[in-house]
């Protein structure tokens, strides 16, 4: 059975959201277009090689009715249904042990190469996944890949963000022992996927040198969200003109709670810090009765 | 363009409904949007008619209440208008302000026949 919308049958490919409404709403499903062959514990969503495709529109058809002109108050929240998809997310990977990180930020600030470079380090130390969003291609996947770690692609289409019920998809195409970590490398964008939580215990946003270190101030959403903010690329600095403290004082501006740390996913510089940031959190997730060894 | 996904959603929320409520058409759905919130209304009603077309929500109207953003300045002690996400008390110019409104992203009522 799928373990998000709990169909018993089959195929996701072209209309992934009648398989939504069915699911959120806890209906049986029967007659989606959703196909799940489970003879290894796997199922498909449109999904060659590797890669998830989200791509699908809506579809919806109308079911007579008779009734007069009436009013009908609803008073619910437009992301109820990404926030209940979000909590399963959430309580699965709890009960893993499993600590996932949300990883955010516009295109090029350098997540992939961020993400490469720490899944080297620990990857010897902890077991590691990595769930990769992007409009098209499996190039950032196959990156991670390349490392001996394993990545699930999901394709959004023209989808700007993850959801939660893609990354719960997505879950099912891994297999997470108890204590592993988990990447989710977001689209890059440094404004929609602030909205749509997908059930990671933190969101990360990742900020680049080469850009303006008033971007806080600009989209603030996302640095409200996000509880660290790697300032990457230092390498770059000694050439730029970019105010770091500047820079930090406008993300605590957005969030005072914000933790910020300076690195470089090319040198290397700053991710010792960050590589305990993550440790320290994961532990704490694996053994939560555990406390500091 | 997270819009098309809130639309999206909206669709969803109302295919609830209609498993609880018998009606053939929605003639108008209300939304309550904060302005500091994730959604832009300009952008919602942009991608509205593509989206729900087809859907039980195919040839609605949309109307959008806007709800101003508000803090509660700790300062002043008293609730002040806030006109950004972050911005400091525009009465003491100083504290720092928690948004009490403003973040909303609601579905608030329909009309259906």
């Amino acid at each position: 059975m799928c373990t998000v919308c709990g169909c018993e049958a089959a195929v996701m490919e072209e209309k992934p959201h009648q398989e939504r409404l069915a699911a959120a709403a806890g209906a049986p499903v029967r007659d989606h277009d959703h196909s799940h062959s489970h003879a290894q514990d796997h199922h498909h969503h449109g999904h060659t090689g590797g890669i998830i495709d989200f791509g699908g529109g809506l579809a919806g058809a109308h079911v007579p009715g008779m009734s007069q002109d009436r009013t009908i108050s609803i008073e619910r929240d437009i992301l109820s249904k990404n926030d209940a998809f979000a909590h399963a997310n959430r309580t699965r990977l709890r009960n893993s042990g499993v600590f996932a990180l949300n990883l955010v930020s516009s295109p090029g600030s350098g997540k992939t190469s961020l993400l490469v470079r720490t899944v080297t380090h620990l990857k010897d130390q902890w077991p590691i996944a990595v769930i990769e969003g992007d409009q098209q291609t499996s190039r950032d996947a196959d990156r991670i890949r390349a490392t001996g770690v394993p990545a699930v692609q999901i394709n959004t289409g023209k989808g700007c963000h993850l959801d939660a019920h893609m990354v719960g998809h997505a879950l099912d195409h891994l297999s997470l022992g108890h204590g592993s970590l988990l990447f989710v490398e977001n689209v890059g964008n440094l404004v929609c996927p602030a909205a749509f939580d997908l059930g990671e215990a933190h969101k990360v946003v990742v900020l680049s040198v080469t850009e303006g270190e008033d971007k806080p101030l600009k989209y603030p959403d996302m640095f409200a969200a996000a509880d660290l903010m790697l300032l990457n690329k230092a390498d770059l600095l000694p050439h730029l003109d970019f105010d770091v403290s500047a820079c930090l004082a406008a993300a605590l501006r957005v969030n005072p709670r914000i933790q910020c740390l300076t690195v470089s996913a090319r040198t290397g510089e700053g991710l010792a810090a960050f590589y305990s940031w993550i440790e320290q959190r994961a532990s704490a997730m694996a053994d939560p009765a555990g406390g500091p060894a | 363009m997270h819009e098309i996904s809130l639309v999206e959603s909206i669709v969803e929320l109302i295919e609830d409904e209609r498993r609880k409520h018998v009606f053939s058409r929605v003639c108008m759905i209300r939304l309550s949007i904060g302005a500091l919130g994730h959604a832009e209304p300009e952008a919602l009603r942009f991608c509205f008619d593509a989206i729900t077309r087809g859907t039980i929500v195919d040839g609605a109207r949309l109307e959008i209440e806007t709800v101003a953003g508000e803090g509660w300045c700790s300062g002043c002690r008293q609730t002040v208008p806030l006109e950004e996400r972050f911005a400091s008390c525009p009465v003491c110019g100083i504290a720092e302000v928690r948004m009490t409104a403003g973040d909303e992203l609601r579905l608030t009522e329909m009309e259906v026949e």
